[in-house]
């Protein structure tokens, strides 16, 4: 879909930095209206920074700052992102949370948090009596003392739902230019010349969806507002055995500092437990550490102590891009054709679509016209998701085709049908990764024990590269190169 | 075979969510499902149709034998077959025989659950069947504890392997493994390893392990580590992996001295330190010992008409022992096949600290002898001298002195005292009582 010749990257109307989640819900809304939209991402997938490491929680925003922009934008995002789900097959589910206290402190703070959610618009939240809590989650560790109960709470696949948006976007005409870090940017008066490795890159309008290098790229503009401070979460998942241990998102009642450890199932069947909250000094950082992991062991171990008897299937750590200010870095420059969406901390995967939406506003006031153009909405995504028909359970889809049918990975239960279907799609997979975010294929119990040579070995005779090793190519790393 | 259309709900039988469906396909009846063409499967397969019972083998994998396929090193067969050959001539030899027995051989198909009535559903390219069996014979196996479980910190790069997947690249798919290797432990498994990166041109820059001593014979030890200069650092862990894109190195730090130090590699490989395949057997109310479906001596489940063998009940033993499990499992299904019968109570075989556990872990009969007479236990760490002893309710009923018993490595203890168990008592315990030897056991001092 990359255009290669240096004339088509020029005279984009509008080019979007960061292919995060929220630069391709931008870009998919931009792809709705008569204009020559570019994503220019510093790696080589789509959703590779702060949006694939996170807890996948879809959060409603019962406990944002009211009022705040996080806030509103989580409450407009909720119901589009429902809607566009259920429309395209992004996994979403929602088990509701129960927020859970532990300590007579908390459980007198329940109360004040119940009404900052109605403030917040979320009006369904309410008291849980220990006895009812210990019925709903028979498993959870002796000495809760009661909890609030957030119906709207859910989980989502953070890596289907980037490449949903990053899907339609493209159908829509939108280009994507891979392994493109902005260099520099050059105002010359009526457009911008943005110098990415491979060229030059033209456009009138700029929008910064750079996540945690958002800071970098607004002082390109020439401003000093904000400064990523990133915040390190490790995470661990839990065997898929672990499932029945848990029916609602665990939530801890949260500090001024953090929002705490949590125990969540996960769309595709597992158990997750994290994040930390580490502030680092790298944007890169996203090791995972012996203390982190025995410290997330130690939380886990009391909220549900069964959850350690059983196997951890990954640990893994992402970076929240979190900021000096405690509400999103979204602001409009109209004279430099010119919105910043970043410091969108660790709400960005449920907050996308309205962030999007916002961005769109606020482009059209600043004079971007808008006219909207015949286009694709929403595209059909592979179901991933545990309370999906999965192929391996499709009669149908084996019928039709048998490749549904040859399950390769087999912890995850992935087909070489689905793998195929991956390496064929728009926004094809091209590396392990890729191929692993699309599919789940490899990031099962047995961590390629039994697939991972088979896999290597269709990634290879599909994109006709050798690779080395199980996890060649771009890793698992944040944004930044 | 009667067929039917009957819609499948999925997953009721271990959780009340609900699972999407319904997949329907046609039913199958057959008097045994096999589920895993690995050693155990086939040989309990070729001895089932000794016995005249249909059987049908499910095997995910494209082709049969399990792990043997992969490892090319001799050693295969001797308890079994009596003839030692390489892992893939073995796995050839067990897949020649389930053949020639007319064994029912459905290779590529995944048993994914049991459908509500306690049969087998399975995904194959030919679409979803649901087996209707008089028997159920789980022989999932067992596979290496990856890196992740064993929560090893640090980046995520490539390069970071088990035995199982390293074989696979190097021996089935021919692909690149890389240049310069760790070998993360030193048990049986992890010299084969060795074996198979220096066969491959890859260097192996050191061998770690967290227990003092290596867990293999020395003759083993030499022909790989020794031959190949490969330093072995004992009482030593994997503390952190580096690299962006493909591993760089990785921190090893000493338990004893506390000195941390660097290694360059691009390659780890996570050896041994078994995980039974139990995942189908506890997706049915399937009682569970340890880390094992428990089964009695004649590898009967907790469930009537399911039965287990191989390493997913014994994780892990070679091959060849694995391949007896099976063959005695066969004959306990076929009896079950003739008269129905399913013992009733049973007695716990339990280990206690430090071994890990015991293989059977449920005695129901004392007529019925365990695979070749013997226990199987396993310890954590290195012991010795001291003295394994069987008992119950205080009543010693078997006790052997051990030099040393060695972590990783079979240990085996004399099963024939269990005729003096008593059925309607308590638990049967394997335990471990160190000192030197008392002197009722001087006559069976070092029989290991």
């Amino acid at each position: 879909m990359s255009p290669t010749e240096a004339d088509a990257r020029s005279g984009y109307d509008v080019a979007v930095i960061g292919a995060g989640v929220v630069g391709v819900a931008i870009a998919r809304e931009l792809s709705r209206y008569e204009l020559r939209t570019v994503v220019l991402e510093a790696c080589s997938d789509v959703g590779t920074g702060t949006t694939k490491a996170n807890t996948a929680i879809r959060h409603t925003g019962f406990d944002a700052k009211p009022g705040s922009l996080e806030a509103m934008l989580l409450r407009r995002a909720y119901p589009l992102l429902s809607e566009y789900a259920a429309r395209t097959g992004i996994p979403v589910e929602t088990p509701g949370a129960l927020l859970v206290a532990w300590t007579a402190e908390q459980l007198a703070r329940l109360d004040a948090l119940a009404t900052q959610a109605r403030e917040n618009g979320i009006q369904d939240v309410h008291a849980v009596r220990v006895a009812e809590l210990y019925a709903r989650e028979p498993r959870l560790g002796h000495g809760a003392l009661g909890a609030l109960a957030i119906p709207g709470e859910g989980i989502v696949c953070p890596f289907t739902t980037p490449l949903a948006f990053a899907t339609e976007a493209l159908a829509n005409g939108v280009c994507l230019e891979l392994d493109a870090p902005v260099r520099s940017i050059q105002d010359s008066g009526d457009g911008y010349a943005i110098s990415i490795p491979h060229g030059l890159v033209q456009a009138r309008w700029v929008v910064n969806a750079a996540g945690l290098c958002s800071d970098i790229i607004d002082r390109m503009m020439g401003h000093h507002r904000f400064t990523v401070h990133p915040r390190r979460g490790q995470l661990i998942v839990f065997d898929k055995l672990a499932r029945p241990l848990v029916s609602s998102i665990l939530l801890p009642v949260p500090t001024p500092v953090s929002k705490g450890v949590l125990v969540a199932p996960t769309v595709f069947g597992n158990v997750l437990l994290g994040p930390t909250a580490e502030d680092v000094a790298d944007r890169v950082a996203t090791e995972t550490t012996a203390d982190g992991l025995a410290d997330l062991l130690a939380k886990g171990g009391s909220i549900l102590p069964a959850l350690l008897e059983e196997e951890v299937t990954a640990t893994y750590a992402g970076l929240r891009a979190a900021t000096e200010h405690a509400d999103y870095q979204i602001h409009c420059d109209p004279a430099q054709r010119y919105v910043c969406a970043g410091g969108i901390r660790s709400t960005g995967l449920s907050a996308s679509m309205g962030i999007a939406a916002h961005v769109v506003e606020l482009l059209a006031d600043a004079g971007l016209r808008l006219r909207c153009a015949a286009s694709h909405h929403g595209v059909p995504m592979p179901p991933l998701g545990e309370s999906q028909l999965r192929r391996f359970r499709d009669a149908q889809a084996i019928a039709g085709n048998p490749a549904y049918g040859e399950i390769v990975c087999h912890c995850e239960r992935v087909t070489r049908g689905e793998l195929v279907d991956a390496l064929e799609a728009p926004l094809a997979a091209r590396s392990m990764d890729g191929l692993r975010r699309r599919t789940r294929a490899g990031l099962g119990r047995c961590q390629g024990f039994y697939c991972s040579a088979a896999i290597t070995s269709l990634l290879d005779e599909r994109t006709g590269r050798a690779l080395e090793g199980t996890r060649a190519t771009h890793s698992d790393r944040a944004a930044v190169r | 075979m009667p067929r039917t259309a009957t819609g499948l709900r999925f997953g009721d039988l271990v959780t009340t969510r609900p699972v999407p469906g319904p997949a329907t396909g046609p039913e199958r009846a057959v008097d045994v499902l096999v589920v895993g063409g690995g050693p155990s499967g086939l040989a309990a397969a070729v001895e089932l149709r000794r016995h005249l019972a249909t059987v049908a083998v499910v095997e995910r994998e494209a082709s049969l034998g399990g792990i043997p396929r992969h490892t090319r090193h001799s050693g295969y067969g001797l308890r079994d077959l009596h003839r030692l050959m390489s892992g893939p001539e073995y796995a050839r030899r067990y897949a020649t025989l389930a053949e020639r027995a007319s064994v029912e051989l459905h290779v590529s198909t995944t048993a994914t659950d049991w459908s509500p009535d306690g049969g087998i559903v399975t995904t194959s390219p030919s679409g979803i069947v649901r087996w209707a069996p008089r028997a159920v014979l789980l022989a999932t196996g067992c596979r290496e504890r990856p890196r992740a479980a064993r929560l090893v910190p640090g980046d995520r790069p490539g390069g970071v392997l088990t035995t199982g997947s390293l074989q696979q690249f190097a021996d089935l798919f021919h692909l690149p493994v890389g240049a310069r290797a760790v070998v993360v432990g030193a048990e049986h498994v992890s010299f084969s390893a060795i074996h198979t990166l220096t066969a491959h041109g890859v260097s192996v820059a050191a061998m770690v392990t967290g227990q003092p001593h290596p867990q293999t014979y020395a003759v083993l030890r030499t022909l790989t580590a020794g031959r190949h200069r490969v330093p072995v650092h004992t009482s030593t862990d994997v503390v952190a992996i580096h690299g962006t894109d493909r591993v760089s190195a990785v921190d090893l730090a000493d338990r004893r001295s506390g000195a941390r130090w660097s290694v360059a590699c691009d390659t780890v490989v996570f050896t041994g330190d078994w995980v039974p395949d139990y995942e189908l057997a506890r997706r049915r109310p399937v009682a569970m010992a340890g880390p094992h479906p428990s089964v009695d001596q004649w590898l009967r489940t907790s469930s009537p008409g399911v039965f287990a063998a191989g390493n997913l009940v014994h994780a892990a033993e070679t091959a060849d022992i694995a391949a007896l499990g099976g063959r005695q499992a066969a004959r306990a299904i076929a009896r079950y096949l003739a008269d129905g019968s399913w013992p009733g109570g049973a007695v716990d075989v339990v280990a206690s600290e430090p071994l890990l556990w015991v293989h059977p872990a449920r005695l129901t009969s004392k007529s019925e002898r365990p695979t070749r007479d013997r226990l199987l236990t396993r310890v954590g760490r290195f012991l010795g001298p001291g003295t394994i002893e069987l008992s119950q309710g205080g009543r010693v009923l078997h006790a052997a002195h051990h030099r040393r018993l060695v972590p990783n490595r079979s240990i085996s203890v004399a099963a024939a005292s269990l005729a003096s168990a008593d059925l309607g008592g308590g638990s049967v315990v394997l335990g471990w009582h160190p000192g030197r030897r008392a002197t009722e056991n001087a006559d069976r001092a070092g029989s290991e």
